[in-house]
């Protein structure tokens, strides 16, 4: 007897009500060429990616919508500039509430402050807070006018996979739905079910890290409130609502206030609303109105699984690794491995490239989860620490910055979320060790404006041949892909020119659908840039 | 890379001078004045691979003797 599919969580948006499928009554088990597992953030932009590029794509997700609670709020430049590739940019943008500037504090004295966007040149901010809902709703309405234009993206809601099996090259789904269950096959199964993934678990495998012993209240609370549009951290406040606390100002004028409770508490105790208030009251003082809007107490772990890829299924977002929320490095890299899988999922299904292209989504993505549990990691032993000689090092360093320099740079009250660079990835090409190393191979495109566009909105989302002041032939293709050809000017552009040329008066560079540097060259050669090309999809250009 | 020939221009005054520092102090407070004192002295270092050397070395000291 299998259990009945359940609302497991109360709905903030109910974006996708269950419909029957004909599937459901299917003699033979219908075969997909992708489904994804989990409408979250990760398997809405996946979907979205992958449907965009013309590949038919099916979401199944045990809710129908999207769950209540402001949950993550943090998405970074990087996760802002897929987003606008996918078409969802400019919805989230107005309504986040922009910051770049983040202050830190020991108990009441002010330690330093730092800009995560100290230049300028780029279409989008450092940061937006933004609740996680309206960042799914935003996902999902491009979704919505996508179909509406032809992608053949479909969404089921209160369908729940219940099994996988792996075959060779496909595997078979059993879905639970409120008409009963049934069988899908697919080619590919990305599998974007949380933290917690069912999936994971379903095929055996493991997920191993750090757990951290300690505790910590996110307050989300309304009110109408003067506090600057910039991130606050406190180590040991003077107002003693927890070892450590957080202030963040969301739209609709709600504020996200975390506090550090400790390892040995109470949850049921701490989480009465008149303990939260206790707290919230000492840091805002007595005199400050506000309601308690969003409440929950969370601990942390840092782990990841040791492959991505298992044959037809690919693991993405926080199935596939987990962080502790210092840094915001969460829901901004499970984006980011969609923004990796969707090109290489879609050359393979289409048969532009072989499989072992999505050997490089394991490669990648794997060195980009370490750099941000390293990160992740770091900021936490800072903030808990976690010996007594730990902490003695940290008051000093806490001691010092105060008076001496060198010691801010050292206070971490978590380092925040940069897309990585794929140093050493089998897919990189040639590079001209003149230009600047932050567009060397593997980078993601710094933006620039380019007359009164950006340089991302003009990358698109395909190959690119970008010329800069260098010729170029007006069009271009590379086993079995056309490129797309953007000729543009460094010259009145000092962005453009330190971002891409150096000292160079003229430069081509390779960019990858996900907008990475693939390669770079002085001039263009058709040969040379062709096997970069092939070298990018894995392929061996001899047998192009 | 890491210096272990000597380096102090005046090594006794040097020495004499670090006691001198924790005089008075009670065992924390000279706890957390070593910890400020150490960070001070990574941060003159600077190289990370120097400070890595010289925390090997200081950790692993016995077993080099």
């Amino acid at each position: 007897m299998r259990t009945p599919v359940t609302e497991r969580y109360p709905l903030a948006f109910r974006l996708y009500p269950y419909v029957k499928s004909p599937d459901q009554t299917a003699v033979t088990p219908i075969r997909h060429k992708v489904v994804v597992a989990g409408g979250g953030p990760v398997g809405l932009a996946t979907a979205l990616d992958l449907g965009l590029r013309g590949v038919p794509v099916l979401v199944c997700d045990d809710q129908e919508g999207v769950g209540l609670g402001s949950r993550a709020i943090c998405f970074a430049k990087r996760t802002l500039e897929i987003c606008d590739r996918l078409g969802a940019g400019v919805s989230m943008l107005a309504k986040g509430v922009q910051w770049n500037i983040g202050k830190v504090f020991h108990d009441n004295r002010l330690l330093y402050e730092f800009n995560l966007l100290p230049e300028d040149g780029h279409a989008f901010p450092a940061f937006i807070n933004l609740q996680q809902p309206l960042f799914e709703k935003f996902l999902h309405e491009a979704i919505v006018k996508a179909q509406s234009q032809g992608a053949p993206i479909e969404i089921r809601g209160s369908n729940r996979i219940d099994a996988v099996v792996r075959h060779e090259d496909h595997v078979t789904i059993d879905v639970m739905t409120p008409d009963g269950p049934y069988v899908l096959e697919a080619d590919w199964l990305v599998a974007c079910d949380g933290a917690r993934s069912p999936i994971r678990s379903m095929l055996g495998h493991g997920f191993d890290g750090r757990v951290f012993e300690d505790n910590f209240l996110i307050a989300d609370v309304k009110m109408k409130a003067n506090f600057p549009t910039e991130r606050w951290f406190w180590f040991e406040p003077h107002f003693k609502s927890g070892d450590s606390a957080l202030l963040h100002k969301q739209p609709d004028d709600i504020w996200r206030i975390d506090f550090q409770l400790g390892w040995n508490i109470d949850r049921q105790k701490e989480l009465k609303p008149e303990n939260i208030r206790a707290r919230v009251s000492a840091m805002l003082g007595p005199d400050v109105d506000y309601e308690l809007d969003w409440c929950s107490i969370y601990t942390f772990q840092c782990r990841r699984m040791e492959k991505f890829r298992h044959g037809p299924v690919l693991f993405a977002g926080d199935s596939a690794h987990q962080v502790s929320p210092f840094g915001a490095r969460g829901a901004n890299s499970g984006v980011q491995d969609a923004d990796n899988l969707g090109w290489k999922l879609a050359l393979v299904v289409q048969g532009l490239a072989p499989d072992t292209l999505l050997d490089s989504y394991d490669s990648e993505r794997v060195y980009g989860a370490d750099e941000n549990i390293a990160n992740s990691t770091r900021a936490t032993d800072f903030i808990t620490p976690k010996s007594a000689i730990s902490k003695l090092f940290r008051d000093a360093v806490l001691q010092l910055a105060e008076t001496v320099p060198f010691a801010r740079t050292v206070v971490n009250s978590g380092r925040l979320s940069m897309p990585c660079t794929y140093d050493g990835s089998p897919l990189n090409g040639p590079d001209v060790a003149s230009f600047p190393a932050r567009t060397r191979p593997g980078s993601p495109c710094p933006d620039a404006p380019i007359g009164a566009d950006w340089l991302l909105r003009l990358l698109g989302g395909n190959f690119t041949l970008l010329a800069i002041d260098a010729d170029v032939p007006t069009t271009f293709s590379a086993c079995g892909i056309p490129l797309s050809v953007l000729s543009v000017s460094g010259r009145d552009n000092k962005a453009l020119c330190e971002r891409y040329l150096g000292n160079a008066t003229s430069a081509v560079y390779l960019i990858r659908p996900d907008q990475h540097v693939a390669a770079r060259f002085e001039h263009f050669d058709e040969e040379v840039v062709a096997a970069a090309v092939g070298r990018a999809i894995a392929k061996d250009v001899v047998d192009a | 890379m890491l210096e272990t020939k000597p380096n102090f221009n005046r090594p006794d005054e040097s020495y004499a001078l670090l006691i001198k520092a924790h005089e008075g102090l009670s065992e924390a407070e000279s706890h957390a004045m070593n910890a400020r004192l150490i960070l001070i002295l990574m941060n003159q270092i600077g190289d990370h691979a120097v400070i890595a050397e010289a925390l090997a070395l200081a950790r692993n000291v016995r077993a080099a003797t």
